[in-house]
């Protein structure tokens, strides 16, 4: 199965979709030592002067992902990060890996950059109304997901538990700390985050693989939505571990990372199995790619 | 009124076990309880007890010359602490600190392995929970080892 972008999202994606948008930078926030947050606005054409879309914002849906232009050295696909109720800041969290994403990072405000989209598949975040849900990311992991966690947060009533399980290499390498010191302190939210390794001074909180944290979780398994994200092992290894307490392979869902370029399904860079990760994807159930997912052939 | 049978019978690394097992095992058990910052050992102390943790957090450290103590692992309410009694030389490998305040029941080694000893089918039930945990940690140590959120080219 695949997921349908909803209709409204794709109109705004097939307008023009190899062609990018001029965006501004607003504002740019440091999230660890090589991971930044930056905050885009729509700005004019150059040319034309034209506002893009008629709201002059980004529609999209949780899980959904961008290509991100740094004009002459190149373009990267990147989660969107943000409120997807607040389509005009469009916001993504990148981690400065490659020449791109190491310009993408060193971007000032009222840089321009270009954008293309928003692609792919999102969370079922509707579809999960009524169920648990289990959110379990791993390092930048989160940065896809919590659009999707806002989204659960303000409709919040329509979910049973909400349940965040969230690792990270050392303490210094989390994201979004201020607000994952929030979300730990509401009510209706069960947060609980993990690294791999700490000093005693630095950290108070679980040390281990995020893994282990779900076997800890309190949810009801037979009737949860999983929402995983991050590095392909460490989802690997969630899913058997939800698989061990009862979740449904129908109701775990991931979000696949593979090399995308053209992000509408042309060029062909991102084909996984039968599917191409930037068009099919990213976010797919678990049982559609059970097959082939792990296997190192493909 | 909770009785040490009763404590055991409800730690989940006991689920389902043979309430004669149970009692044999009670004769061994008894409870400890720890204040945040305290070591229940430490590294290199000879391996005389485990502990089953029913409320609290205790640290695993390793202490590193010029790094200072490394957080390895967390473990909290439902863990199993300890293996090193199983195997010679019943040496700890790391130092256990509670990192809040911290309810056990702690069981004395030379006896469990008497009675293993003796109750061969208590010995293998017990091995097969203990390996269970190896399992795990092992797993959990390799995924670390792959040093999955660093940046691979």
């Amino acid at each position: 199965m695949v997921f349908i972008v909803k209709p409204e999202i794709m109109e705004q994606t097939v307008v023009d979709p190899m062609l990018p948008q001029p965006y501004r930078v607003q504002r740019v926030r440091k999230e660890t030592c090589d991971t930044f947050t930056l905050e885009l606005e729509p700005a004019p054409h150059p040319l034309s002067g034209a506002q893009r879309g008629a709201a002059g914002g980004m529609r999209f849906a949780p899980g959904q992902f961008s290509m991100l232009y740094h004009f002459g050295i190149g373009e990267v696909p990147i989660s969107i990060s943000g409120d997807p109720s607040e389509p005009n800041r469009l916001i993504h969290t990148v981690r400065a890996v490659g020449a791109v994403t190491k310009a993408l990072c060193k971007a000032k405000q009222g840089t321009i950059l270009g954008v293309r989209g928003p692609f792919g598949s999102h969370w079922p975040v509707e579809e999960a109304a009524g169920n648990d849900i289990v959110i379990v990311a791993g390092g930048i992991g989160l940065a896809p997901l919590r659009p999707a966690l806002y989204h659960l947060l303000a409709h919040r009533g329509q979910y049973g538990r909400i349940v965040l399980l969230y690792g990270a290499r050392r303490p210094q390498d989390l994201l979004y700390r201020r607000e994952l010191e929030h979300w730990r302190g509401r009510f209706d939210l069960e947060v609980e985050v993990t690294v791999d390794a700490a000093r005693p001074d630095e950290w108070r909180g679980h040390v281990g693989v995020v893994t282990t944290l779900v076997s800890r979780a309190s949810f009801d398994t037979r009737h949860t939505t999983a929402l995983i994200c991050g590095p392909e092992i460490m989802m690997r290894f969630t899913i058997l571990e939800l698989e061990k307490v009862g979740v449904p392979d129908n109701q775990l869902f991931l979000s696949m990372e593979r090399n995308m370029k053209c992000a509408i399904g042309f060029c062909g860079h991102c084909q996984y199995g039968p599917t191409f990760i930037c068009k099919d994807g990213p976010v797919f159930r678990y049982d559609c790619l059970k097959e082939i997912f792990g296997k190192r052939e493909i | 009124m909770e009785t040490l049978e009763s404590l055991l019978a409800e730690h989940p690394f006991f689920k389902e076990l043979d309430p004669r097992y149970i009692t044999l095992i009670a004769d061994c058990a008894s409870e400890a309880s720890f204040k945040a910052g305290d070591f229940i050992f430490r590294e290199g102390d000879p391996a005389t007890h485990f502990w089953l943790i029913r409320q609290g957090k205790v640290s695993l450290e390793i202490f590193a010359p010029g790094r200072g103590p490394i957080m390895i692992e967390t473990l909290s309410d439902g863990d199993v602490m300890g293996w090193s009694w199983i195997v010679e030389p019943y040496r700890k490998q790391y130092d256990g600190r509670a990192l809040e305040l911290t309810r056990t029941l702690v069981f004395d080694a030379r006896c469990i392995r008497g009675k293993c000893e003796t109750e061969p089918k208590l010995g293998y039930e017990l091995f097969k929970r203990f390996a269970q945990i190896f399992g795990e940690r092992l797993q959990a140590t390799r995924m670390r080892l792959l040093d999955l959120y660093g940046v691979h080219s």
